[in-house]
C-alpha cells in the first residue's frame, strides 16, 4: 500500500449528497480504516461508484474540513513575549509540554509569517502601539490568544497608570486563557480551543475571503496619556457627560 | 565593632563638614542628612576617604506633609559591611538636586527614574530624560498628589464600593471607560505626539570624515521592543559606523507596570504576590528580600526551620535562574533552543518542588513576615535531596561538557563586552556581572543575611569581565548553590515555620528599612518606609536587572552589532524587574 494517499475532494455539495456525513470520517485515517474493511459499494451511502483499485487509497471529504485540517495543524505563533506569561509560553515550547505535537512549534519572530499572536503578559500603554502595529502586520487568517489575567483584563496591575486593562480594548481576541500565569497545561488547552474554533470556520464565510478588505486598526497615540484614535470625534462630549453624571451623583 | 566603626565615620564627617551634614534623627531613620550644596563634596569624600565605592541605590521620597522632597542614597564598600545612608532634602515644587553621575556613574538610570516618576531634577545629569514613561506623559506618577484614573483611593482595601447599596464600577466614572487621565483643557484632536526626537538627539549623531573628503554618516538601528533576542520588550537604539557600535541607548518602560505606585496603596502582605512578578524567574528570591526588609521594621525573626527552607528555596531559585540564563545566552549566540531545552528540563524539575510547596510553578508567594506560608509537603525533602546530591551535580557537568570548550561559545564570548572591575563598581553592576569582572562581592558574604553565615561556600569570581566569563561564573555559582543546598537539606531541623500567629494585616512601626539579598541577577533591595499605617508610605525596589543595564553602552562600544545580543544575554535581564 503506497503511503501517499490521493485525495479527491469536493465542495460542500458532496457533503449534502451524503446526508451531512463525509464518506470517510477523517482524511488521515482513511487508509488504515479501509485496509481492513472496505466499504461495499451499496453501503457507502453514495451514488458514486468507487473503483476497486482506488478503495483504501481515496477519501472524500469536504473542502472546509480539508482546509481547516491544514490550518489547525500549522498554527504558527509569533515569537513575542511580553512578561511573565512568556516564560510559561517558552515552557510550552520546550520538551515537557511540547506544542510541536500540535504543529505549532514554528515560532516566527516576524509578524508577516505568523498566524497566531499569543499576547503573553501585561499590555502597557507604552507597548500597545507596537502590539497594534504587529497585529496589523500579520497576514490573514490571524488569531489572537490573550494569555493570562493581564492580557485578558489587566490582571493584578489593572489599576496602574501605564497598564491597558486587556488587549481586547484594541485588538480582537479569539481565545482567553485565565491564570496568573496560566500553567502550560492551561495554555495548551487554550491552543486546542483555538483549533476547535478553526475547525468550525467555513471557507465560504471567513472574513479573509470576503469582499470587504479588513481595515487596519488605528494605532493608538502616546499623548499626555494613551489616546485611542477611535475615540476622538466625540471626546469633549463624552468627557462632559461623565462630568455631568459625576456632578449629578454628588448632588444626590 | 560596627558601633565603633560608625562612630569613627561620624567623627570624620563632623570634622570635615561641620553643620552641613547632620545625622538623621527622625524616629526609625538612619544615616545622614546632607545639604544640597555640599552633596558633591560629601559624595566624593564618602567614596574616596571613607571607601564607600559602591553606590547601590538612589531613590526619592515625597514627603507631602512636610512639603519636602528627599533623595536617598545607599552606599556600600565592595570589601563588605553595612551601608552608609545619606539623604538630601529639597523643596517639593521644582526640586533640584545635584547629580552624582560624575562621581558614581551607576546613578545614571536611577536618577532618570527619580526624575520620571517623582519629578526631581538632577542638575548636571548628562542625559536627563524620562526613562520608564514616554516623553510628553502628563505628570510624575509617584508624587503623592498624583492621582490615577482608576482607583483613586489612597489605599487598599477600598472604602465601600457599594455606597447606599448602589453598585458602580470605577470604569463608569472615567471618559471612554478607560484607564486614561488627560490634563484639564486637553484637546486630543490637535495633539502632536512628542515623538522620539530627544532620544535620537541624545545619541549625538555625527558626520564622520575619513580624511579624503568623503564623509560617511552613522546609521541608527533600533532593536526591539519586539525582537527575538531582547528577552522581552527591551529596546536598544544603536548608532553604527558600518557594523561597529559607536553609541547605544537602552530604552525601557515597555513593561512598566506601576509596581511602586500599586505597592504604596497595598497593605504590606498584599505586596508579597506582586514581588513574585518582578523578576518572574526568581520569585522566591524576591519574596526573600521583601520579607527581610519588612521584618527589619517589625523586628521579628523567622524560626529556625523557616530560615533553612528560605535558604533552600533561594538557592534552588538561583539554580533555576542560572540554568535559564545559560540556555538563553546560547540562544542569543545562535544555538537556537537546543541548550535551552537541556536547561529547561532541569528547571521543570525544580519548579515541581516549588509547585509542591507553594501551589504555583512560577509565582510562589511563599514567604511571610516571620516565616513561610506552609511547610514542606511529605516527600518533598527527599526530592530536594535527590536533586541536590544526584541530579543537579551530574547535569551541570553535562551542560559544561557541551558548552564550556565549545569553539563558538569561546570565540563569541572571549573578549566581547568587557567591563573592567573599576567600571563594574562605578556602574553599580551587581551579581554575576560584577563578579565576572573580578570583584568578589556577594551580599551573602559581604553582609550575611538570614543564616548564610552558617554555610560553607565560596564566592565565585572571574577576572576577564567578558561574555564568556559571565557564562562561566553562572556555572560556578550553580555549583556553589548546590553545595549550600546539600548542607541545608542535611541540617534541616524540625519545628515551626512561622513566628507567632499568621497575620493578614501586620503592624509595622514607623521608620525606614532597606532589605537586600543576593538574588541570582544581583543585589535586590527593597527600600520601605512605614508611617505606621497599614500600607507602606514608600516602597522602592533596587532592581539589579535595571541597574546592570547602565553599563550596557560601555560594554557595547566598539563591538559589532551582532555581539550586542550576546552582551545583553550575558547581563541576563528580566523585563519585569527592569521596568517594574
Amino acid at each position: 500500500m503506497p503511503l501517499g494517499v490521493s485525495i479527491i475532494f469536493s465542495g460542500s455539495g458532496a457533503w449534502q449528497q451524503t446526508g451531512g456525513r463525509p464518506l470517510f470520517a477523517e482524511v488521515g485515517m482513511a487508509e488504515d480504516v479501509n485496509q481492513e474493511t472496505p466499504i461495499p459499494e451499496e453501503e457507502n451511502g453514495s451514488e458514486f461508484e468507487i473503483p476497486e483499485e482506488l478503495r483504501g487509497q481515496v477519501t472524500i471529504t469536504t473542502l472546509d474540513k480539508l482546509y481547516n485540517w491544514g490550518r489547525r495543524n500549522s498554527v504558527w505563533p509569533m515569537m513575542f513575549g511580553l512578561a511573565c506569561c512568556a516564560i510559561e509560553m517558552i515552557c510550552v515550547a520546550a520538551s515537557r509540554y511540547d506544542f510541536s505535537r500540535f504543529g505549532m512549534e514554528v515560532m516566527r519572530p516576524s509578524p508577516r509569517q505568523s498566524d497566531l499572536m499569543i499576547v503573553s503578559g501585561t499590555v502597557t500603554k507604552k507597548m500597545i502601539p507596537q502590539i497594534v502595529r504587529l497585529y496589523n502586520q500579520m497576514p490573514e487568517p490571524k488569531y489572537v490568544l490573550a494569555m493570562g489575567a493581564c492580557a485578558s483584563g489587566g490582571g493584578p496591575f489593572k489599576e496602574g497608570y501605564n497598564v491597558v486593562s486587556g488587549v481586547d480594548k484594541f485588538v480582537p481576541v479569539d481565545v482567553y486563557v485565565p491564570g496568573c500565569p496560566p500553567t502550560p497545561q492551561a495554555l495548551l488547552h487554550g491552543l486546542i480551543t483555538l483549533q476547535e474554533k478553526i475547525d468550525k470556520q467555513s471557507i465560504q464565510s471567513v472574513r479573509w475571503y470576503s469582499k470587504q478588505a479588513s481595515e487596519p486598526i488605528p494605532i493608538p497615540i502616546l499623548g499626555p496619556d494613551l489616546i485611542d484614535p477611535r475615540d476622538l470625534p466625540d471626546f469633549a462630549e463624552r468627557q462632559a457627560a461623565v462630568e455631568e453624571k459625576a456632578a449629578a451623583e454628588a448632588k444626590t | 565593632m560596627a558601633e565603633t566603626e560608625s562612630t569613627k565615620v561620624l567623627d570624620e564627617i563632623k570634622t570635615k563638614f561641620g553643620d552641613a551634614v547632620s545625622p538623621d534623627e527622625r524616629e526609625g531613620y538612619d544615616g545622614y542628612l546632607v545639604r544640597a550644596e555640599n552633596l558633591l563634596d560629601f559624595a566624593t569624600f564618602v567614596r574616596d576617604a571613607l571607601g564607600y565605592d559602591y553606590l547601590s541605590s538612589v531613590t526619592g521620597v515625597d514627603y507631602i506633609v512636610e512639603d519636602k522632597m528627599e533623595v536617598v542614597y545607599h552606599a556600600y564598600r565592595t570589601s563588605g559591611g553595612p551601608a552608609l545612608l545619606f539623604k538630601v532634602q529639597t523643596q517639593r515644587e521644582k526640586s533640584v538636586v545635584p547629580s552624582l553621575v560624575s562621581i558614581y556613574p551607576g546613578a545614571d538610570f536611577q536618577e532618570r527614574e527619580a526624575w520620571d516618576l517623582l519629578g526631581i531634577e538632577f542638575e548636571g545629569h548628562p542625559d536627563l530624560r524620562r526613562i520608564l514613561l514616554w516623553d510628553g506623559f502628563h505628570g510624575h506618577p509617584l508624587r503623592k498628589d498624583w492621582r490615577e484614573a482608576y482607583f483613586e483611593e489612597d489605599q487598599k482595601p477600598f472604602g465601600n464600593r457599594w455606597p447606599e447599596g448602589k453598585v458602580y464600577r470605577i470604569e463608569d466614572k472615567v471618559p471612554f471607560n478607560k484607564n486614561v487621565k488627560y490634563p484639564a483643557n486637553f484637546t486630543p484632536e490637535g495633539w502632536v505626539p512628542e515623538g522620539e526626537g530627544t532620544l535620537y538627539a541624545s545619541l549625538g549623531r555625527m558626520e564622520k570624515s575619513n580624511g579624503n573628503g568623503t564623509g560617511s554618516e552613522h546609521i541608527v538601528v533600533n532593536l526591539g521592543p519586539q525582537h527575538p533576542s531582547t528577552h522581552g520588550v527591551f529596546r536598544m537604539v544603536a548608532e553604527l559606523d558600518g557594523e561597529t557600535i559607536v553609541d547605544l541607548k537602552p530604552v525601557m518602560g515597555y513593561l512598566h507596570r506601576n509596581h511602586e505606585k500599586i505597592g504604596e496603596r497595598n497593605t504590606y502582605i498584599m505586596n508579597m504576590p506582586f514581588t513574585d512578578r518582578l523578576d518572574y524567574i526568581c520569585s522566591m528570591g524576591n519574596n526573600f528580600a521583601y520579607a527581610l526588609s519588612v521584618e527589619k521594621l517589625m523586628d521579628v525573626q523567622p524560626p529556625e526551620r523557616a530560615e533553612y527552607l528560605r535558604v533552600i528555596m533561594a538557592e534552588l531559585t538561583r539554580v533555576v535562574n542560572h540554568f535559564w540564563a545559560i540556555g538563553f545566552l546560547l540562544n542569543d549566540l545562535g544555538a537556537f533552543f537546543t541548550p535551552a531545552l537541556y536547561a529547561i528540563n532541569e528547571r521543570e524539575l525544580i519548579l515541581d518542588v516549588f509547585e509542591a510547596v507553594s501551589g504555583s510553578r512560577m509565582m510562589c508567594n511563599y514567604f511571610r513576615f516571620g516565616g513561610l506560608a506552609r511547610d514542606l509537603p511529605p516527600g518533598t525533602a527527599e526530592v530536594i535531596r535527590d536533586l541536590a546530591f544526584e541530579r543537579l551535580p551530574e547535569k551541570i557537568d553535562e551542560l559544561e561538557r557541551y558548552l564550556t570548550e565549545n569553539e563558538i561559545v569561546r570565540v563569541r564570548g572571549e573578549g566581547v563586552g568587557v567591563l573592567t572591575a573599576e567600571q563594574a563598581i562605578g556602574f553599580a553592576a551587581a551579581g554575576p556581572v560584577l563578579r565576572a569582572s573580578g570583584v568578589p562581592y556577594d551580599v551573602r558574604k559581604a553582609e550575611p543575611y538570614s543564616i548564610y553565615d552558617r554555610f560553607d561556600f565560596d564566592v565565585a569570581v572571574r577576572y576577564n569581565g567578558d561574555v564568556y566569563d559571565r557564562y562561566l561564573i553562572r556555572v560556578d555559582e550553580i555549583r556553589q548553590s548546590i553545595r549550600i543546598l546539600q548542607q541545608a537539606i542535611q541540617d534541616l531541623p524540625e519545628g515551626e515555620i512561622q513566628t507567632g500567629r499568621p497575620q493578614y494585616q501586620v503592624r509595622v512601626p514607623a521608620g525606614e528599612s532597606y532589605g537586600r539579598v543576593e538574588n541570582p541577577k544581583g543585589e535586590l533591595g527593597f527600600y520601605v518606609i512605614s508611617d505606621g499605617s497599614p500600607t507602606p508610605y514608600r516602597y522602592h525596589i533596587r532592581a539589579p536587572s535595571f541597574i546592570n543595564v547602565t553599563g550596557m553602552a560601555e560594554m557595547s562600544r566598539g563591538q559589532k552589532i551582532a555581539d550586542v545580543v550576546a552582551i545583553l544575554g550575558s547581563i541576563d535581564i528580566v523585563l519585569g524587574e527592569t521596568d517594574r
